[in-house]
């Protein structure tokens, strides 16, 4: 009897038919769209005409199989152990397995004891990511490949979600960089997510076998995967149909007759239903109505027939499109152009001005601006008058429309803004973090993936009978709700109407964190292209119950307030290169690594025919600094430059033993503290190096939990790091209490910084002829230190005279004041030079391990940059006074946060404000953050939150910075 | 947005209303449903000693939905659900917001839970509902209210209390996977639960020869129920303490696993109660501290220890039931794979449940976590390398829950799991036809 294994992928449909001896005779691989009965039924009937009157054996498999099987009552073999069997089967010399699908990675150890690893409820990083990803670079998949093929340099990606990725891909395209870097660059980054991910600490060695279709149909990520695994894999023949081979090969497998189940199949409807929310209109009256209210939105605002004479230029190179538009002194719009980014602005912005010039040739341009990420490039490129924040661009075209407006939101292709006005001013922002969920390109790619134009997608959810209520999160977590949902029954229609409410959902719980969307504000102004989108529009204005003003530039609106910023502010000291500088235009792209710093930024070189250069992908201004060369008040330099003392590793015993220090978490305070202790005890002290990302990359194959912060995931870098330098013993003590400075009711360290020893212990191989130190201790008590370090080392057999280790504590605490007393005392002089130079200042407020440049992506010297003066959290802390707090203040690094908070809001001075530092995956943050906007807000201070990762969009954060320095410099 | 933002108080801060006296009387408590069996007894007691208290039982999406309205959506899953089933319940008509208070555990510890109540706080705040109370039950007296005191006693009896939800729950799961006649289980337990309220009622059945003697029925009663012989897969579960046990919490597990036919252990709550204090404990021996709370932890567990082993001797009498193990014999099973010092959230016990089960048998284990957990990057993925090479039988899966996690995800990881179980089973089975392969 033939035997037949079906696997239903998240995109895909593959069957298998084995003959009696197990060799495959016939196989199909395709697209299934979520149209997954109507395409079963269509193979089972292919398998009775093949194989006429004969009964088969029958099992299905894959992650979007198991609805539909248990409907049909039909057997289901889990996807990985399918695969399991098959490779057992076919390939039994095999130790690993690598299998990525549409959604989904997996590791299998097979081996002597077997694991099996799936990527979790975060799916970044397999063949739906990479098809994003060349969606994002205007490219097919195969193309991408073939690009990558001739790579020449690797940029660091995210690798830990698609959506992160994108948000570091983009501004590299804005950049300049070249597409086939970026595409190799992509197929790392789903190598690192895998290995990063999955590994789990067990390293993946012996035969190893690829399968599933990203690994069968991208050569070049094999190599990637080769290259980092140091190996060499295998991609077996029929390497997509292991999961339905291995399904038919189940002992489990029904018998059936394929014919006959086809017809059930074909007529399957499915049992469980799906949870809907209430149509968006109840009919085409309602539509209209709605219709005829938003065009009046733009009264008074005409698009100009006939153009002559003065016009202004304002233009928005975003991340995904590019929008560029004219407007008259009146604010009558003229020649909109809206075009997608392809990842390259400059020469859609050369053919813009080339045509605009050469139609009417009687349109003087009086000023121009530009806004959004391509800002600087394009204003060397084209001599742009002025550049403006994007946030202050969008307010003064909302401002247009509606004087009176006291709330904005744009969602566009990336990203949402939503800013509060108050007297005419911008009075808090908010931004998307790091997560470009529930933007426009979330709706763009659910409509392709369907099978639909955005357009005409977004026209299926106006009469959707019952959109499905999808929640509020990630493209990858919805992408399995859309899923589900499908199986139910839903709609394509009642799927996009679900998708605009998710996507309102996402702004108004996730971004602005609204409790009561009632009372966002009483004029409220939206715009951005995905309001365009009518359904999201509608889906708005039912959740917060209000109606709102959606200009009919909605998607130009931040071009459209670049061209009124211009006639404002553009003085004409720059001429906007004219039609003979446009013919003679060329552009020039070129990739360096920088050696300023030990951060060797890869740098790219945008050359122009005017002369002017255009660098970006530096952190910092040293490779773009002109002669002038700003004094810097940074105290996160001075905080390093303080610790570096103690970072030397110099033999100052000789011949006595060495004791390792990684320099993780909080050893950035401590780190004075346990030097001059082993120090003074006779130990050499050797200490891990700087952070950077290869250091990363060197331990992340034995990390646990992938969505551990990064601070903590690195530290398993540095002990990678300490045990090259071949220490005695590693130093790393659990410390569930911090030091105690009594701001709080207790002083704990959160979970991770108190117990990440633990983690390290257990995951990183540390030879046995080192000594691995992870007691349990507490500074809090000066005077009963001594005594518990003495237990700790002896726990290990390393023993140490209590009145040595008396004498060592004292001179460790006393270390200890001095490095925290120099930061204040610094701090202090800091301020005092802010207030005589008449410099803003800005406390960046995070943790001490916020301080290492790899986790603060160079953030300090970029606030340094924009002229302001940088203290930390704890040199400000100490001023205030204990109070009480509208949270449990049980942290010690947390009750600085508040106290630093509380000194800003007390200050009562426009110069001075705090930017917290968030790291992504801290669970604390949620605790703090609201609690320290509280804090600041009650005094009317503007709160500016940067969460920070493995990567940060540097070029997201100075629109952050940059906006709150325009507003405070307004207020 | 919040409406804090809108109006702008003078100071940063909100009222935070006490539970007066007056209000024992006028007031009802909620609390959310953690441990489904459990609250109804612990409710018991909190009657016994004149508090009006009320465990809710709404679930579903819409008390989803109101916590990730009131809450910041990061914050761990169990706060947006057990918050949300407060707040739902607080808005949905059925109480007078005016005459209730809520209530939360707080633990103390370091994690992010021990902030719950003051969340629930900050959500009322915002809700325009400053006047509810927000009650917090601990062992160690966090906050105080001259309404709401917790006697020795009180503290004595709720423990005995959570005694029987263990007895009632271990047994449960033990007898219905082979009931031979659908319901009798759970009739069972709701039997008792009712007999245990109405002694309660009368101040009966929490101490000395009356509590043996229930136990001793409970055990006899369900032992008595008529069960089949057939083959089940064993699975153990630990994790989080509400995400393991509550059905909201975790989409339904205990039934899916019924369907899967698989009978299930999950550690009792007991353990938990001796787990705390025992880090008073070690606490002292690590970092010094007070003597007080090392004292009140000694005598809590002393009194834990005794009614522990009236528990291990009532069930000793049916070899075809699993004897809990005994809390000395978790902390030397925890001591082979992390310090005892680790003690925020579940802490050193989880991994340590995690070993107790496997020695029990129970080769599956689901490890039930909130996702992005802080300890338990630490407790549970972070040990699980050490379990192996401890156990290399272990058969264990992480599964995370969180608002957006899908349930066909979540379900698809266990089936997983189940596979790689029936497959280890069929090969012992193998083994034993086969005596050859068996010696080998």
């Amino acid at each position: 009897m033939k035997q037949i294994g079906i696997d239903v992928g998240s995109t895909t449909i593959k069957c298998a038919v084995l003959d009696e001896a197990g060799e495959l005779v016939y196989s199909s691989y395709e697209r299934h769209r979520a149209c997954i009965a109507p395409m079963m039924a269509a193979i089972l009937r292919t398998i009775a005409e093949k194989y006429p009157g004969e009964k088969v054996r029958l099992a299905v498999s894959g992650s979007a199989g198991m609805g539909i099987a248990n409907d049909l009552g039909l057997p289901f073999i889990q996807e990985v152990y399918a695969t399991r069997l098959a490779v057992l089967k076919k390939m039994p010399e095999t130790d690993t397995v690598i299998e990525l699908g549409g959604e989904d990675a997996k590791i299998l150890f097979l081996g002597k004891s077997l694991e099996v690893r799936m990527n979790g409820t975060c799916a970044g990083g397999t063949g739906a990511f990479i098809d994003q990803m060349a969606e994002l670079m205007n490219v097919s998949p195969e193309e991408l490949e073939a690009l990558a093929e001739q790579s020449e340099k690797l940029y660091t990606i995210a690798s830990r979600c698609g959506v992160f990725a994108k948000s570091d891909i983009q501004p590299l395209l804005n950049q300049g960089a070249q597409k086939k870097d970026i595409a190799a660059s992509i197929f790392y980054a789903v190598v690192n997510q895998t290995v990063a991910g999955l590994a789990q600490g067990r390293a993946i060695s012996g035969n190893l076998l690829y399968l599933g279709g990203p690994l069968t149909f991208f050569p070049y990520l094999r190599a990637a995967f080769d290259d980092t695994l140091k190996t060499k894999g295998a991609c077996p023949e029929h390497s997509l149909f292991f999961v339905s081979m291995g399904a038919a090969l189940s002992p489990n497998a029904a018998e059936i007759d394929p014919a006959e189940l086809a017809g059930t199949v074909a007529n399957f409807q499915s049992k469980t239903a799906f949870a809907g929310c209430r149509p968006l209109f109840e009919n085409e009256a309602e539509y209209a109505a709605f219709a005829d209210r938003h065009k009046a939105d733009s009264r008074g605002i005409a698009e100009i027939a006939a153009p002559n004479g003065e016009m202004f230029l304002g233009i928005d190179a975003g991340s995904t499109t590019v929008k560029a538009v004219l407007c008259d002194r009146a604010g009558n719009l003229f020649y909109p152009m809206y075009l997608p980014n392809s990842g390259n602005p400059v020469p859609l912005i050369r053919n813009y001005l080339t045509e605009l010039y050469a139609k009417f040739p009687n349109v003087k341009i009086a000023g121009s601006a530009v806004t959004g990420y391509g800002e600087a490039m394009i204003q060397s490129a084209f001599g742009v008058g002025c550049g403006v924040v994007e946030t202050i661009a969008h307010y003064t075209a909302a401002a247009h429309f509606c004087p009176q407006v006291d709330f904005i939101l744009d969602i566009g292709g990336q990203d949402i803004k939503c800013f509060r006005i108050r007297n005419g001013a911008i009075d808090s922002i908010f931004l998307n973090e790091a997560c470009s969920s529930g933007c426009g390109s979330f709706l763009q790619t659910f409509a392709g993936v369907l099978g639909f134009t955005p357009q005409e997608f977004a026209k299926q959810a106006l009469f959707a009978k019952s959109p499905v209520d999808l929640g509020s999160r990630c493209t990858v977590f919805m992408n399995s709700s859309v899923k589900q949902a499908q199986k139910d029954g839903a709609t394509v229609a009642d799927i996009s109407a679900g998708l605009s409410v998710s996507v309102v959902k996402n702004a108004l719980y996730k971004v602005i964190r609204c409790a009561d969307p009632t009372r966002l504000g009483d004029h409220i102004v939206v715009q951005g292209g995905t309001f365009l989108n009518d359904a999201v529009l509608r889906a708005f204005e039912q959740e917060i119950g209000k109606e709102v003003l959606r200009p009919s530039v909605a998607g130009l609106m931040g071009a459209y307030g670049a061209a009124l910023y211009a006639m404002e502010h553009d003085k004409g000291e720059t001429r906007l290169i004219d039609a003979e500088g446009l013919k003679a235009f060329a552009h020039k792209v070129s990739a360096l690594t920088c050696n300023g710093c030990q951060n060797h930024c890869r740098l790219t070189v945008n050359q122009f025919s005017n002369g002017r250069r255009y660098i970006a992908g530096n952190r910092c201004e040293k490779p773009v600094q002109t002669e002038k060369n700003r004094a810097h008040f940074n105290l996160y330099e001075y905080k390093c430059e303080l610790l570096s003392a103690y970072r030397k590793n110099e033999i100052r015993h000789p011949g006595a033993k060495t004791v390792g220090l990684p320099m993780v978490l909080n050893f950035y305070e401590l780190l004075p503290f346990w030097w001059t202790l082993f120090d003074a005890l006779g130990y050499n002290v050797v200490v891990s190096g700087q952070s950077n990302h290869a250091l990363y990359v060197k331990g992340q194959q034995t990390i646990p939990s992938d969505t551990a912060c990064y601070p903590a995931k690195l530290a398993h870098g540095h002990f990678e790091d300490l045990l090259e330098k071949n220490p005695d013993l590693l130093f790393y003590p659990c410390m569930s209490y911090n030091v105690e400075e009594g701001y709080g009711a207790n002083h704990y360290n959160c979970p991770v910084v108190a117990y990440y020893p633990t983690v390290i212990g257990a995951n990183v191989a540390i030879p046995e002829r080192m000594t691995y130190i992870d007691g349990f201790l507490s500074l809090a008590d000066r005077r009963v230190f001594a005594k518990h370090f003495v237990r700790v080392m002896g726990e290990k057999g390393v023993s140490v005279p209590l009145t040595d280790a008396k004498k060592a504590a004292q001179a460790a605490y006393a270390a200890y004041d001095r490095y925290m007393e120099a930061v204040r005392q610094k701090g202090g002089e800091y301020l005092q030079t802010a207030k005589e130079k008449g410099m803003p200042v800005i406390v960046l407020a995070g943790r001490p391990y916020h301080i290492d440049p790899e986790i603060n992506h160079g953030i300090d010297r970029l606030i340094c940059d924009l002229g302001a003066v940088v203290v930390t959290e704890d040199a400000v802390a100490h001023k205030v006074q204990p109070f009480q707090t509208t949270v449990l203040n049980q942290w010690t690094y947390h009750a600085r946060l508040y106290a630093a908070a509380r000194y800003v809001a007390d200050a009562n001075d426009p110069g001075l404000n705090l930017v917290q530092l968030v790291s992504f995956g801290c669970g604390v943050d949620a605790v703090t953050t609201d609690e320290v906007r509280a804090i600041l807000e009650c005094r009317g201070k503007l709160y500016t939150q940067i969460k920070i990762d493995e990567i940060t969009n540097l070029g997201a954060v100075k629109i952050r910075l940059r906006s709150l320095f325009a507003v405070a410099g307004n207020k | 947005m919040t409406k804090k933002n809108c109006k702008l108080p003078a100071e940063h801060g909100f009222p935070n209303p006490p539970f007066t006296k007056e209000m024992k009387a006028t007031h009802t408590i909620l609390a959310p449903d953690i441990f489904p069996i459990h609250m109804l007894l612990i409710s018991e007691i909190f009657r016994m000693y004149g508090y009006k208290f009320q465990v809710l039982h709404d679930s579903g999406k819409p008390v989803i939905q109101k916590g990730l309205e009131q809450l910041h959506n990061d914050m761990c899953y169990p706060a947006i659900c057990t918050s949300g089933q407060q707040l739902y319940a607080l808005t949905s008509g059925q109480y007078d917001p005016h005459k209730v208070a809520l209530i939360q555990f707080q633990t103390g510890g370091g994690c992010r839970a021990s902030n719950y109540i003051w969340m629930l706080r900050k959500a009322l705040h915002n809700m325009g509902m400053d006047y509810v109370p927000v009650l917090s039950l601990s062992f160690s007296k966090m906050e105080k209210s001259s309404g709401f005191r917790i006697s020795k006693l009180m503290m004595m009896k709720g423990i005995v209390a959570v005694m029987y939800g263990d007895m009632l729950m271990l047994l449960k799961n033990q007898v219905k996977p082979y009931e031979a006649h659908a319901g009798d289980t759970e009739k069972t337990v709701e039997r008792w639960v009712a007999e245990l309220a109405a002694q309660f009622r009368k101040n009966r059945g929490l101490f000395g020869k009356a509590f043996r003697k229930n136990m001793r029925d409970i055990a006899a009663d369900f032992h008595a129920i008529e069960r089949k012989k057939v083959k089940k897969t064993k699975v153990g579960i630990v994790g989080e303490i509400y995400v393991k046990y509550s059905p909201l919490g975790n989409n339904g597990l205990e039934a899916f696993l019924e369907a899967q036919n698989c009978e299930f252990m999950v550690p009792g709550v007991l353990g938990f109660f001796q787990f705390m204090f025992d880090n008073q404990k070690t606490d002292r021996k690590l970092y010094g501290g007070s003597i007080r709370g090392a004292f009140i932890a000694k005598a809590g567990s002393a009194l834990m220890r005794k009614v522990e082993k009236i528990f291990i001797e009532t069930l000793r009498q049916y070899p075809d039931f699993v004897v809990p193990t005994p809390f000395s014999h978790i902390c030397e099973l925890g001591d082979r794979i992390i310090g005892r010092g680790v003690k925020m959230g579940e802490g050193w016990l989880l991994p340590a449940e995690i070993a107790e089960l496997l020695e029990k048998g129970y080769e599956n284990i689901i490890c039930a976590q909130p996702f992005g957990c802080l300890p338990n990057h630490i407790v549970a993925k972070g040990t699980i390398r050490t379990l192996r090479n401890l156990y290399p039988n272990a058969n264990i899966c992480p599964v995370d829950y969180d608002a957006g996690a899908s349930k066909v995800n979540q379900e698809n990881r266990i089936k997983l799991m189940l596979a790689l179980a029936e497959e280890t089973e069929a090969g012992r089975a193998d083994d034993q036809s086969n005596p050859r392969r068996a010696a080998t």
